[in-house]
């Protein structure tokens, strides 16, 4: 209690402080976020970032958010509402990456400038740009990773995939056929997954990202074969729970789990060897560079660019373990938890 | 059971008014639909006899070992419990909407108390206790004295219950090795003893508990026959001195009281502390009741059915993988039972017409 009072005391104060300086930026860049979810940690520091940027530049900002992932409508009138509210730009973290377009479109030929964060849109250039982790090379980097720990055992491994949701969206699919790549598995169609036949591969099972789905996919998988060594898992929730099933049946120690995200407590799994390796996302860091670009763009008209070779603004990532492989760059458990979100 | 049965036969003549139907010259269809309307459990218990088998013979070994078989005990435990505390609420011809945020509330609470406040392990259990019965409170109150339609007042306190979730716990997951270090009585639930093959947590023996403990107060006890009789007909509850609204508001508060419990359960099974579990919670409890064939109008079913309910979900979802197929199936599969689960219950209740 004591530390989510002095929190929301932070926040009321912050909100405050806003409300004060906003007169005295009269002429000021105006900017909405749009998360998809206002309780996943990952968007709440997607938020702070954002804010804390907005403060620093004296940007204006209004932060909205779904009541759900995959809420479209309530991302369609934040958008609406920010038009009428004359916003210079719009950061948005799409749910829907293909029926939020229209809206997109609408308020882009008002004036307003859409940057997408965290997940393209799709098609990807229907924002003027995008934010956000290469989600395929955070996959190839705990698929190479595997990989080498493995060594000459790579090529007998008995690999579980514990993925998002049935409906496999592009962050889903992108990681999971990364990390295929990453450890020499053809991936066949790379816009899907599940169209495999590498004989290596146990099977895949949904999550929904979280640590109940996580333990009951990985014990549905552990029946099909009790021999699993190596766990690629979505997301450090996920991989929590898969953890938990392997423990309950005393496997903890055959299989190494690889994730993705970078969130404080998934780095700490690394630390305690309950996580092999996680590849780190900064969501910090694309809401941050977000309220700048529109900063910039309001002053000099200049759109943000793509990272060379990439259909998007590439906000990095690195593979965090506490077992440096040769030749795939990573970074240490401390410099991982300087970074860490949530 | 043959004591509870002529319960039950008393309490159908007083639905149907019509006393004696075996002096009657019936069909066997229609013998085999009165079978079905007294022993609500008996469709459940033969699909899911029929799933085991069929599974078993699709599979082979690999299905019918004592481990496999366990899992689905274990995979199902959280739900079977919260699914007893909604049988009572359906029983009522009720809905609790809210049944998965009381529990991952109760949860949260027991986290914070233990972790934060330093409260010992037990006492931030009583505490999350405390918590889930007082939501349920709120709950009866809502439907009791204040006559909201159950739908619409859970759909609110849903809301609010999920709402608190995030706010308390500032949407910060507590590490099941920090849980093991400063209070392990919350991963009680997870803990597990062997016989033989069989795996058995004590998450498993805590729902059959649940489901016992209401089997026996719903058939042998005043406040049982209480239940079925406020939802069947409340108006005629009421006429037969039936403290309708007593009966109502403890039917919330014990459910209440059993999510908290489910929520002590998820702990020793997810292992962390996490506002994030037990989104579907509601829908899966609802599930199990409605393919265990309590009926969604009230005053007909049996908590033994939302086992069995629980348990034919539990056998598709494992099954199915084990046979490699995608996911979606299971999806597909769950979906089909629930309409044929009702299906069945309306060509049941046709004879009470």
């Amino acid at each position: 209690m004591k530390t989510s009072t002095r929190r929301l005391l932070a926040h009321l104060a912050t909100t405050a402080g806003l409300l004060i300086t906003a007169p005295v930026l009269a002429k000021n860049v105006s900017a909405c976020l749009i998360t998809k979810t206002d309780t996943n940690p990952y968007f709440v520091t997607m938020k702070k970032g954002a804010m804390e940027k907005a403060k620093a530049l004296g940007v204006q900002l209004k932060t909205y958010a779904g009541k759900y992932d995959g809420d479209n409508q309530a991302q369609v009138d934040a958008i609406e509402s920010c038009m009428a509210d004359h916003a210079d730009g719009i950061l948005i973290t799409p749910s829907d990456t293909r029926a939020i377009v229209p809206t997109v479109q609408k308020a882009r030929q008002a004036g307003l400038l859409v940057i997408a964060l965290d997940t393209t849109l799709e098609p990807v250039d229907a924002a003027d740009a995008t934010f956000a982790t290469d989600n395929f090379q955070a996959g190839e980097l705990i698929g190479r990773w595997a990989k080498g720990l493995l060594g000459d055992k790579a090529k007998t491994a008995r690999i579980a995939f514990l993925d998002l949701s049935t409906s496999q969206p592009s962050v889903d699919v992108q990681r999971d056929q990364g990390f295929m790549v990453g450890f020499g598995i053809d991936p066949k169609d790379k816009n899907k997954w599940g169209d495999e036949n590498d004989p290596r591969i146990v099977g895949h099972d949904v999550t929904g990202g979280a640590e109940d789905g996580g333990r009951r996919a990985m014990e549905n998988l552990l029946q099909k074969d009790p021999g699993i060594n190596l766990v690629y898992t979505i997301n450090e929730p996920a991989a929590a729970g898969a953890y938990q099933a392997l423990k309950a049946v005393g496997l903890e120690k055959q299989a190494t789990i690889v994730s993705i995200d970078g969130s404080c407590t998934g780095v700490q799994n690394v630390r305690d060897g309950i996580i092999g390796a996680t590849s780190q996302q900064y969501p910090l860091l694309m809401a941050a560079e977000g309220i700048e670009a529109i900063k910039t763009y309001v002053e000099t008209g200049k759109k943000p660019q793509n990272s060379q070779g990439l259909n998007f603004h590439n906000t990095g990532v690195n593979l965090i373990t506490t077992h440096p492989v040769p030749g795939v760059p990573s970074i240490s458990v401390k410099e991982g938890l300087a970074r860490c979100w949530g | 059971m043959s004591h509870s049965l002529d319960m039950k036969s008393m309490h159908d003549s007083v639905d149907t008014g019509a006393p004696a139907f075996e002096e009657r010259s019936i069909t066997p269809l229609e013998r085999v639909q009165h079978f079905l309307h007294r022993n609500p459990a008996a469709i459940p218990l033969i699909v899911l006899a029929l799933a085991v088998l069929g599974f078993g013979l699709g599979i082979g070994p690999r299905f019918y070992s004592a481990f496999t078989l366990t899992l689905i005990l274990q995979q199902v435990a959280i739900t079977g419990i919260v699914g007893a505390g909604q049988t009572l609420v359906i029983l009522t011809a009720g809905i609790d909407l809210s049944v998965g945020a009381i529990m991952v509330l109760a949860s949260v609470v027991m986290g914070q108390c233990a972790m934060h406040y330093g409260l010992p392990g037990p006492l931030a259990v009583l505490a999350g206790l405390a918590v889930g019965g007082l939501c349920g409170l709120v709950n009866g109150l809502l439907v009791a004295k204040w006559r909201l339609p159950p739908f619409i007042a859970t759909l609110g306190t849903w809301s609010i219950f999920g709402a608190i979730v995030f706010i308390y716990s500032g949407n910060e997951t507590v590490r099941s090795q920090d849980i093991d270090q400063v209070a392990p009585i919350l991963h009680f639930f997870g803990g597990s003893f062997r016989i033989g093959g069989a795996v058995f947590t004590y998450g498993v023996v805590l729902m059959v508990l649940v489901i016992g403990v209401l089997w026996y107060a719903l058939n042998y006890t005043a406040w049982g026959r209480h239940v079925y009789a406020v939802g069947n007909d409340q108006d005629a509850a009421l006429l037969a001195g039936i403290r309708v609204d007593r009966v109502l508001v403890s039917v919330y508060v014990v459910t209440g009281l059993i999510c908290a419990l489910a929520g002590w359960t998820l702990i020793g099974r997810i292992g962390a502390i996490s506002p994030q579990a037990g989104q579907l919670e509601n829908i899966n409890a609802i599930t199990a009741v409605v393919i265990g064939g309590t009926s969604l109008f009230g005053g007909r079913g049996s908590i033994l059915g939302t086992l069995f309910g629980a348990l034919i979900v539990g056998v598709f979802s494992l099954g199915l993988r084990l046979l490699g197929t995608d996911p979606q199936w299971t999806q597909l599969a769950v979906g089909a039972l629930i309409i044929l689960a009702v299906g069945v219950d309306q060509w049941i209740r046709k004879i009470s017409a």
